[in-house]
């Protein structure tokens, strides 16, 4: 859909070393990340996800090789629901503005507030400016704080984990949200451990633990080999609908998903 | 009409009109800094501060320095170390905030029994005390009021972001560690100007008491922001009054007041506006 991927990358890491103290956590990661790219970063947890996203963000200074994020990128930073304070006193529009602190006062200007019912409106959120954040659906909780990075007019979206702690139903919306974000042109990075309900979905996929395993779309990602490599244990991969569906450990017992596997990977051996 | 007269007794006092715009900018004053407190979750650390600058307003009393440039320094010294310890959430920093500022406050007392002229100074610092208010006083308060209020104004955005979300905060570039360092110091003084008015026992009180009410009231942080110093200019303002004619600590009877206004929105305020004040960490 008319997105063009430049070709100088937004972000690099390069031969990436990241450390808490003496033990690294992250070895050797080289990513390159071009502008109108959607990457989805998946591992099991404690992988280095979040790790490897404070190095980008330069929150986490790199212990071996190089972070480099081109100059004059904004970075909208959407983080893990579970770490917001849900209790604090604050309304869906003062979320939005506090991101402006270049203006020094609080009330808005009405360019401020066109701005941000554009936003709000784009997000599904509209006339909702005055409520309380802890007075909104799951869905319209994780999508005020996108619509917070989006106000600030980011050069790459980041997201932490957006659709861990929330429901089937908000976990569409939002992967549904992010996909018409990245079909306007935004450029989206994101980590997850939720390998068919969004990783699946994305155009390329970055498998991590403590290393990069495998850099691609999905379906040269997410494949057995890989993912074994990755979560550290073998998992089964089916295909419906020319999708991967990764199956969990529950039914890697099941003798008939395991000869369907077989088959399907027989099949796609005689299609390469 | 005597009624009334009697009401407003207190007024043909010189004195009692400097302890009165003394306490309600006072009031004011916290009230602002109050809501980033409560938020915070510092309520422990305002208490620990107004402990270490007794201390120094102890020592230069003795030493016969300025109480302000004396107590000042050490304030913000104090003020800024804490803020240091508890940012970096080490095992026990409570412990060790609470230990130094203990002693400084324990320091102070000895020193004062031994070099100090006498008892009623303690419970001047302790207390705090109308009659002792001066127009220096007033206008230190009034100084350190206009430089918070212009601060607050100025910066509110980044104040909010880094007081909400200080990691996003970080990663959009503000300067998260500059605001918290601001905040400590805004801290240190505000309890320097008004510890002679409150008294250093009081002023975590007035510190959390009328922003914690604000709470209960909004959900907003602009309205909370403006209801807070409102409350707590209110409250001194019939502390005051009250304290005149049951002739009792006009800081004592400041922060009576405080609470029955608490417990009264408490009372009024639904379930959920309960919650919201349970919700408040270290409160
Ligand atoms: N602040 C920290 N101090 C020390 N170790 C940490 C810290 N944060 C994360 N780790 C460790 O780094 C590893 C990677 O963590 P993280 O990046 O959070 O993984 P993920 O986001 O994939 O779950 C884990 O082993 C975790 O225990
Ligand atoms: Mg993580």
């Amino acid at each position: 859909m008319g997105v063009t991927i430049n070709s100088e990358p937004l972000i690099r890491c390069d031969a990436l070393g990241v450390a808490y103290g003496a033990g690294f956590v992250l070895e050797n990661v080289t990513l390159h990340i071009r502008r109108g790219e959607f990457v989805g970063i998946v591992g099991p947890s404690g992988s280095g996800k979040t790790s490897l996203l404070r190095a980008i963000t330069g929150s986490l200074a790199a212990a071996r090789g190089s972070v480099e994020v081109t100059r004059g990128t904004r970075i909208g930073y959407v983080p893990q629901v579970e770490s917001v304070d849900w209790n604090f006193p604050i309304t869906v529009g003062e979320v939005l503005a506090m991101t402006r602190t270049r203006r020094h006062w609080p009330r808005t200007t009405r360019s401020e507030r066109a701005e941000m019912k554009e936003v709000l409106e784009g997000l599904g959120l509209h006339g909702l400016e005055g409520r309380h954040i802890r007075e909104l659906s799951g869905g319209q909780q994780q999508r005020v704080f996108v619509a917070r990075a989006m106000f600030g007019k980011p050069d790459i979206l980041i997201l932490d984990e957006p659709t861990s702690g929330v429901d089937v139903r908000t976990r569409h919306e939002i992967l549904h949200l992010l996909r018409d974000l990245h079909s306007k042109g935004s450029t989206i990075l994101l980590t997850t451990h939720d390998l068919n309900g969004l990783a699946s979905h994305l155009p390329r996929l970055v498998c991590l633990n403590r290393e990069v395993i495998a850099d691609g779309p999905p379906r040269e990602t997410l494949i057995p080999e890989v993912l074994e490599r990755t979560y550290g244990a073998p998992l089964h991969v089916l295909e419906h609908g020319g999708m991967p569906i990764v199956l969990d450990h529950d039914y890697t017992s099941s003798e008939v998903l395991r000869d369907t596997e077989r088959q399907m990977r027989s099949e796609r051996e005689s299609r390469q | 009409m005597t009624i009334a007269l009697d009401l407003l007794a207190p007024y043909d006092f010189a004195f009692f009109q400097r302890g009165m715009v003394a306490a309600t900018l006072a009031g004011a004053l916290c009230g602002v800094l109050g809501v980033f407190v409560v938020l915070r979750g510092m309520s422990y650390i305002g208490h620990g501060l107004s402990h270490a600058v007794f201390g120094g307003a102890a020592a230069s009393a003795v030493m016969s320095i300025n109480f302000f440039v004396g107590a000042g320094i050490w304030g913000i010294i104090s003020g800024v170390l804490i803020g240091r310890i508890a940012r970096r959430k080490i095992i026990g920093a409570d412990a060790a905030i609470g230990i130094v500022t203990t002693a400084s406050f324990a320091g102070g007392i000895a020193l004062l029994n031994r070099y100090g002229q006498a008892r009623k100074s303690i419970e001047a610092v302790l207390f705090g005390s109308v009659l002792g208010v001066s127009w220096v006083d007033i206008a230190a308060i009034l100084a350190v009021s206009l430089a918070v209020g212009a601060i607050v104004l100025f910066a509110y955005r980044a104040f909010l972001f880094a007081t909400f979300d200080p990691q996003v905060a970080t990663v959009s570039g503000e300067r998260v560690a500059a605001i918290e360092v601001m905040l400590m110091v805004m801290l240190s003084v505000t309890i320097l100007v008004t510890m002679r008015v409150i008294g250093t026992l009081l002023i975590s009180a007035l510190l959390v008491i009328p922003a914690a009410t604000a709470r209960m009231i909004t959900n907003s942080f602009s309205r909370m922001l403006m209801l807070s110093p409102l409350i707590g200019a209110l409250c001194c303002l019939a502390g005051m009054n009250l304290s005149y004619h049951l002739d009792t600590s006009a800081g004592a009877t400041i922060i009576l007041v405080a609470a029955a206004v608490f417990t009264a929105t408490y009372l009024l305020a639904g379930r959920r506006a309960r919650l919201r004040v349970a919700s408040l960490n270290h409160l």
